[in-house]
């Protein structure tokens, strides 16, 4: 290209630009959000998860497009319809796994993202709502694996869904009724199918897209958190007003997402191309039966994004004849993390100033978690009975109950143990 | 107050049904010789489907003319697989009425499009090995993988009459089939084979294209990541 | 190149804790103050990942093409044309579309190059509409049976069999079809009249035949579906 054409074509894009301009707030969004969106130079590995997962709700919502193409919601053809596309539609295999598999990494790195914010604090004064926001896109994700699990009419997705929308009926009073309300029939049944495909496509990805972006504005009204816990607002250039540990989003944390993404494809890709059952926990087996009302299988276990709160249902048990102090756990186990902000009195946010308590405890609440998450995918009686001192109890469901409480006590023990915790104080500037 | 107790039986079915798992999951079950790149094998599995299979069992997602994949030519498929009046591009359905077949069998045979996926190759194969004389059943026949199994053993005139030894749990070949041991083997071996194939036709396209996807990703990483190194050497 | 204006190409950028390198944000256009090392990584991985973007679209394109069991469904059909009586016709059915099998008498061949000054196109030049085979006067493979997909090239109706001789068609009309969604005329061999709606002829669709009175719609070669 010669000069003049160059500014030939620099001028038309000008122009074009300028129009656009004064017509809608182009330049001055892309400036807010990336080119002057100025975020912590500090951010290291457990930064990488948030446009992860942005980049999955993608693909999870393009691949669904394809795949609503040609799956029926129909109690009889659904089954085959799912076959169907992994055998007869050209590269819908691909499109399948993909969103299968885009399912689980969808909650891996949620729960990554969800462990940064705990770790460094993101979720304390001034960030509280980008928190709230996060724990209502968590609840929104698990309505939409749930009723999204259903509509290949397996049989773990019709005996999953009967357990789960009868957790409802041990509500007192009204509960029979919400779960008949919910299916829509005294089973689930076609009914059933053809509601939940409707949440699955249209409702609760409206509502996630809504609140990814009331996420994404509320953070950067506030502005980033980083692994110091320090406000680099505090600290800004006094001619220009940029803070001096920030760093614009666009071009330097891009082209570092970039990298995340690449990485995180190669993950993805290689589950896809040569585990996309993942041993039995992206994919079941039993869901590759069709539904049976009949014939519940053998040996059901949620998906394994489920399995730490399905723990914590078994493991309470049933009070004054009731079912739902188990429910009521098992739904506190979730709500839960929406009041980390005002349950955490620490005087520093970064794990990185805490004292050896609040590691402890945070220690204490992974372990719980991942030894829930294990022992919800494994029969009751995998670790065998106790003796007869023990009433020959299941040792998997005391452990399970043990740490159950651990589980809560993480969280009812934080305004004791942050406040108690020896602190060092928050450095000036990040440390890089 | 009723729905409450269904719900707390179902609950505990939710809890309990796992118990009986695992007693199948101590079974001891073959390694089943699976091998989706022996087009031979599956060619000879195919029509051992077709020939004993298939007269009860459908295989409703799998289309015929798929098996051009692993070498039969239309002509072929035609002329040993298909039954009267059916075309290559159909799949391969049974023309037993389900319900009719309910009742002749106690259960309708399932579908067997995804058997291996649901059940596992060596399931399947430990499965077809292991029938046994038993004439507390009603068909006469036992299996040492399927308890209390509704389906005869079909293949008996290859394999011969099995008995099982309840003292040390092992099959004994009490009156001998058509086949010898080693190559009633085969024939549910090429049968197995042939069942994973069929319940994941694309297994072989995925694993291939795998590598190349692999490949690309990590030229794709190492420019993404020089390409952050350029742009990062100015922030200190 | 465009800093100023896009804030997308960055080429030369800032290190914000030094502000008195921020000015080279604000280059104006065809500065030459570049980084090459950022350049040629920019380039490349926008080159890979275009490429991999692409390659991605691909599967997802073609998932929307006919899948296997609608290439079933429309695969080729057999049809025993043994008792359709010369001057009558059947209509068989392939991928959905009606495909008229005519028996045309010897008098009814006879008539067809009579009236080719009336047609658009008497000659078949419009190679789309049949296959190379069927380019002859009655676009047939057998001069006394036509197979014709029955579906006007005009706006998709189905023309209606006016294979008599005059009656409501007039007195010229010497056997045909007539669209009665907008009055298309044709003829015994599916060619269109002058002054008809539909612009070209009827298509002939491929076809063979595998015996004296079984034909193949659908096929030509033993290869091709």
């Amino acid at each position: 290209m010669t000069d003049k054409n160059k500014s030939k074509l620099c001028s038309v894009m000008n122009d074009t630009i300028n129009w656009v301009d004064a017509r809608f707030p182009l330049t001055s969004n892309i400036k807010a959000h990336l080119t002057e969106y100025y975020a912590p130079k500090n951010f290291n590995f457990w930064y990488f998860f948030g446009s992860l997962a942005l980049l999955v709700l993608v693909l999870q919502i393009v691949t669904g497009i394809f795949l609503t193409m040609h799956y029926k919601p129909d109690a009889d053809l659904a089954f085959g319809s799912v076959e169907y596309i992994m055998r007869d539609v050209p590269w819908g295999w691909l499109i399948r796994y993909m969103h299968s598999t885009g399912a689980s990494m969808f909650f891996v790195v949620v729960y990554l993202h969800m462990f940064r914010g705990l770790i460094y604090g993101s979720y304390r004064n001034p960030r509280e709502l980008i928190w709230l926001f996060g724990v209502a896109i968590f609840l929104a994700l698990m309505g939409e694996a749930f009723f999204g699990y259903l509509l290949p009419w397996g049989q773990m997705s019709y005996w999953g869904a009967q357990v789960i929308v009868n957790l409802f009926s041990a509500i007192p009073f009204i509960g029979p009724d919400v779960s008949e309300w919910l299916r829509g029939d005294y089973l689930v049944s076609d009914a059933t199918l053809n509601r939940f495909f409707a949440f699955h496509v249209i409702a609760l990805p409206f509502v996630l897209a809504g609140l990814v972006v009331a996420h994404l504005i509320a953070l950067h009204e506030v502005g980033s958190n980083n692994p110091d816990g320090v406000e680099i607002k505090k600290v800004k250039d006094k001619v220009t007003g940029i803070p001096l540990d920030g760093i614009p989003f666009h071009p330097y944390y891009t082209v570092k997402d970039l990298v995340g993404v690449a990485a995180f494809l190669m993950v993805f890709s290689a589950i896809i191309f040569f585990a996309p059952e993942m041993g039995g926990y992206f994919l079941e087996a039993n869901n590759f039966v069709p539904a049976d009302p009949l014939k519940t299988p053998a040996h059901i276990a949620p998906v394994w994004y489920f399995t730490p709160y399905y723990s914590i249902l078994r493991a309470v048990p049933p009070i004054l004849n009731s079912q739902f102090p188990g429910v009521a756990a098992m739904g506190l186990s979730v709500v839960a993390f929406a009041f980390l902000p005002w349950l955490d009195r620490s005087p520093v946010k970064s794990i990185r100033q805490r004292g050896a308590l609040y590691k402890r405890w945070l220690a204490a609440f992974v372990v719980s978690f991942l030894v829930l998450g294990y022992l919800g995918t494994v029969p009751s009686n995998v670790w065998g009975q106790f003796g007869a001192w023990l009433g020959g109890a299941d040792r998997a469901t005391v452990v399970a109950r043990i740490f159950t409480v651990v589980y809560f006590l993480f969280f009812i023990l934080m305004p004791w143990y942050t406040k108690k915790d020896k602190t060092k104080p928050v450095p000036e500037r990040v440390t890089g | 107050m009723k729905t409450i107790n269904n719900v707390k039986k179902l609950l505990l079915a939710a809890l309990m049904l796992p118990l009986m798992s695992v007693a199948n999951e101590g079974m001891h079950l073959d390694k089943a010789p699976v091998d989706a790149s022996n087009h031979e094998s599956l060619q000879r599995g195919a029509r051992t489907f077709v020939n004993y299979c298939l007269n009860c069992h459908s295989a409703n997602y799998m289309r015929y003319n798929r098996l051009l994949e692993i070498g039969l030519t239309e002509k072929q498929i035609k002329d040993n697989l298909l039954f009267a009046g059916e075309k290559v591009g159909d799949t391969m359905k049974v023309a037993m009425n389900k319900k009719e077949a309910a009742k002749w069998l106690g259960a309708a045979p399932p579908d067997l499009s995804v058997e291996v996926r649901a059940r596992g190759a060596d399931w399947v194969y430990s499965y077809l090995r292991g029938f046994y004389r038993d004439s507390s059943r009603p068909t006469g026949w036992n299996n040492t993988v399927f308890d209390k199994v509704g389906m005869p053993h079909v293949l008996y005139g290859l394999q011969g009459e099995q008995e099982l030894d309840h003292e040390t749990h092992e099959l004994k070949l009490v009156k001998p089939g058509s086949l010898s041991a080693e190559e009633y083997d085969v024939l549910v071996g090429d049968l197995t084979n042939f069942m994973a194939y069929m319940a994941e036709p694309a297994k072989q396209q995925r694993n291939q294209l795998g590598c190349f996807v692999l490949l690309f990703l990590s030229v794709l990483l190492v420019l993404t990541y020089k390409l952050k190194k350029a742009y990062w050497k100015d922030v200190h | 190149m465009l800093n100023s204006v896009n804030p997308f190409m960055h080429e030369e950028n800032m290190s914000d804790n030094q502000s008195d390198k921020q000015q080279a944000g604000s280059q104006t256009c065809g500065c030459s103050q570049v980084d090459q090392d950022k350049r040629n990584f920019l380039i490349a991985t926008s080159a890979v990942g275009a490429l991999g973007c692409a390659a991605v679209a691909v599967p997802f394109v073609k998932s929307m093409t006919p899948s296997e069991r609608a290439k079933a469904a429309g695969a080729p059909v057999e049809v025993d044309i043994s008792k359709i009586q010369p001057g009558t016709m059947m209509t068989a059915e392939w991928r959905g579309k009606p495909v008229w099998i005519i028996n045309r008498t010897d008098e009814m061949i006879a008539d067809l190059p009579k009236h080719d000054d009336k047609l658009s196109d008497p000659a078949s030049d419009v190679t789309s509409q049949q296959p190379v085979y069927c380019k002859n006067e009655g676009r047939s493979i057998k001069p006394n049976i036509a197979v014709i997909v029955g579906i006007c090239t005009h706006l998709g109706c189905s023309p209606s069999e006016k294979m008599q001789h005059g009656g409501d068609m007039g007195d010229a009309w010497t056997g045909g079809f007539f669209c009665p969604c907008h009055g298309s005329k044709f003829d015994l061999a599916g060619r269109v009249f002058k002054g008809s709606p539909a612009p070209i002829n009827l298509v002939v669709p491929p076809h063979k035949y595998l015996s004296e009175n079984v034909l193949l719609i659908g096929v030509d070669t033993e290869d091709k579906a």
